[in-house]
């Protein structure tokens, strides 16, 4: 399989990433050489293997809904690039 | 020989007794850091104020008879991708270049109640991608032994820390390598505990279902020391393991007449260097004189352990990496609506190995390819971890090469990311497995340290610190240094 440089422009757009002209170009060249290896698992048969999500079995880990502190608002917002009046401000939207 | 070249459990010795103080010890330090770091670039920050004042109070509990935490007065440093609250935690990204965690890591934490001393944060391939350090968005660290040669990776900072006495320990972290193969490169013992034995919480995540934090270390004492305070169940990972924690020290016990070693040859396939094969098997055969059953064994998956572990490792990946869009905290770029502020943010924020891994991650997981790929390699990852249950049937230890190489020169394979992929043969099965694995000096080639991986079954960290502690006690190549220009270390017996 083939990945074009259409199916790079639709998973950056997927990933949120603007990417150059060259990172288009590298990412094609890279992902189908990466991938065309990774193709190699399709030679195993792995028809009744139940996947592994995680190496430790995990149950939900539950406890008691008890009130607690957390952290404080200023100190949550102390990293925001652009906060004023305990919000966190972003270009507009709509 | 100075202070600064002492392990932890000598220091503790010299600080109890009060024939040095951690004053004295810190500014040996920081006054090392001063000199040679400029050269090794292994500190993104050095924490002189801090240091000094956390080690004044230690110096303060050992002369009233104070209950001494179990790392009273050590000074250490940590990888800068774990959290420690009002001092930057850069993850070696400009996406994090100014952030300054609320809080602390569990890790930090625990280390600051045992009474440890934050000397500063070490560098690393940015986001912890990478097996040479090189993807730092801030330095390029050295390899001590040689400055031509990259220290391994993703936690460079950390093994040249040790390696080069900037450091008594430091901790990094591992999600398919990156605490083992730079503890080989350098020369230091490394340790990747079970998954879920040291608490992730405040550990910036890379892959959630394999990252794990362990201690570097110039001995395997010091190792099984700082697991002692690190490990044990937290309450606020929830990925955490309950377990009754061992008192790790009392595995190293200087025998191993009888332990059942399995040799896995596919760790030695195409790629390896014959020298580095040559090493491992003078290692093998000093463990057989030293009373080992040692026999050959297959671990027939292996070979795709390295794509299943690309696409798991960079799925999780892009998943984590979606947090960082400018809004919260980290970097941001303007644009004129929100879209083009996340793309753009994304884009001037990250380095290439980052983006190609998200990348690689979201198309992996992308409709109409979830099936083949990243629900293909997890079922992949069911079979390697069945590979090694079997053999731990017949072993209690498996061992090869920690990597196929001695360190690398710089720019010789960050031009083909593949090429760098396949160098991890040895060290991603044991992260899909999520079991121990400890890398331990076992020879030099060239002139360039070798590390032999020793790896056991869930929870095993004690039987693998019996091995590694036996092959150190009799071998000596944990007792060289390298040699720094501007001065001589003293190099042979400590």
């Amino acid at each position: 399989m083939t990945i074009s440089r259409e199916d790079v422009e639709y998973v950056a757009g997927l990933a949120r990433l603007e990417l150059t002209e060259q990172e288009t170009q590298e990412y094609t060249e890279q992902l189908n050489s990466i991938l065309g290896y990774a193709a190699m698992l399709e030679r195993l048969d792995t028809d009744g293997v139940v996947p592994t999500a995680h190496a430790v079995p995990l149950h939900n880990v539950l406890r008691e809904d008890q009130v607690r502190t957390s952290i404080k608002h200023e100190k949550a917002l102390s990293n925001a690039p652009d906060g004023e009046a305990g919000f966190f401000r972003v270009p507009k939207i709509v | 020989m100075g202070v600064a070249e002492k392990s932890v459990s000598e220091l503790q010795e010299l600080l109890v007794q009060k024939e040095v103080s951690s004053i004295e010890l810190t500014k040996a330090y920081l006054e090392r850091i001063q000199r040679i770091d400029p050269e090794l670039q292994a500190y993104l920050t050095v924490l002189e104020d801090q240091a000094l004042v956390q080690a004044a109070e230690a110096d303060r509990k050992i002369a009233q008879g104070e209950l001494l935490g179990s790392l009273e007065g050590i000074p250490m440093a940590l990888k800068d991708n774990m959290c420690t609250e009002g001092v930057r935690t850069s993850c070696a990204s400009k996406m994090l270049e100014n952030f300054i965690p609320p809080y602390n890591a569990t890790v930090t934490d625990r280390l600051r109640t045992a009474g440890s001393i934050l000397l500063g944060k070490l560098n690393m391939d940015e986001f912890a991608m990478g097996s040479s350090t090189e993807n730092s968005y801030f330095a390029k660290t050295r390899n001590p032994w040689d400055l031509k040669c990259v220290p391994g990776g993703s936690s460079g900072g950390s093994a040249v820390a040790v390696a080069a006495d900037e450091a008594v320990f430091t901790l990094g972290s591992d999600t398919g390598g990156s605490i083992r193969q730079p503890a080989a490169f350098c020369g230091v013992v490394g340790m990747k505990p079970t998954y879920g034995v040291v608490s992730r919480y405040g550990l910036i995540a890379f892959a959630s279902s394999l990252d794990q934090i362990g201690p570097l270390t110039k001995t395997v004492r010091d190792n099984a020391l700082v697991m002692n305070t690190i490990a044990g169940y937290d309450p606020l990972d929830s990925t955490s393991v309950s377990f009754e924690k061992p008192d790790y020290t009392k595995f190293l016990i200087n025998d191993i007449k009888g332990l059942k070693i399995g040799i896995p040859k596919e760790y030695y396939g195409a790629g390896i260097d014959p020298d580095v094969a040559k090493g491992i098997q003078a290692g093998i055969q000093t463990l057989i004189d030293l009373g080992a059953e040692v026999a050959e064994c297959s671990l027939p998956h292996t070979e795709y352990a390295i794509p299943a572990y690309y696409l798991i490792a960079t799925a999780e990946a892009s998943s984590n990496l979606a947090r960082y869009d400018g809004v919260r905290y980290g970097y941001r770029a303007e644009a004129e609506d929100v879209l083009g502020m996340f793309k753009k943010t994304r884009a001037e924020g990250f380095g290439q190995e980052v983006k190609r891994r998200i990348m690689l991650g979201t198309y992996a997981l992308s409709s109409g390819y979830y099936d083949a790929y990243y629900l293909k390699a997890q079922k992949v990852r069911t079979l390697i971890k069945q590979d090694l249950d079997k053999a731990f049937e017949r072993f209690d230890v498996l061992l090869s090469p920690t990597a196929p190489t001695a360190a690398f020169k710089f720019g010789e394979k960050s031009a083909n990311p593949l090429a760098m992929y396949l160098s991890d043969i040895t060290t991603v099965p044991i992260n899909l497995a999520g079991i121990p694995a400890i890398s331990v000096p076992a020879g030099f080639v060239n002139g360039l340290p070798i590390g032999m991986q020793l790896m056991g079954k869930a929870l095993a960290e004690g039987t693998l610190y019996r091995v590694a502690y036996t092959f150190e006690q009799n071998t000596q190549y944990h007792t060289l240094k390298p040699k720094l220009s501007g001065e001589v270390l003293t190099c042979g017996s400590r």
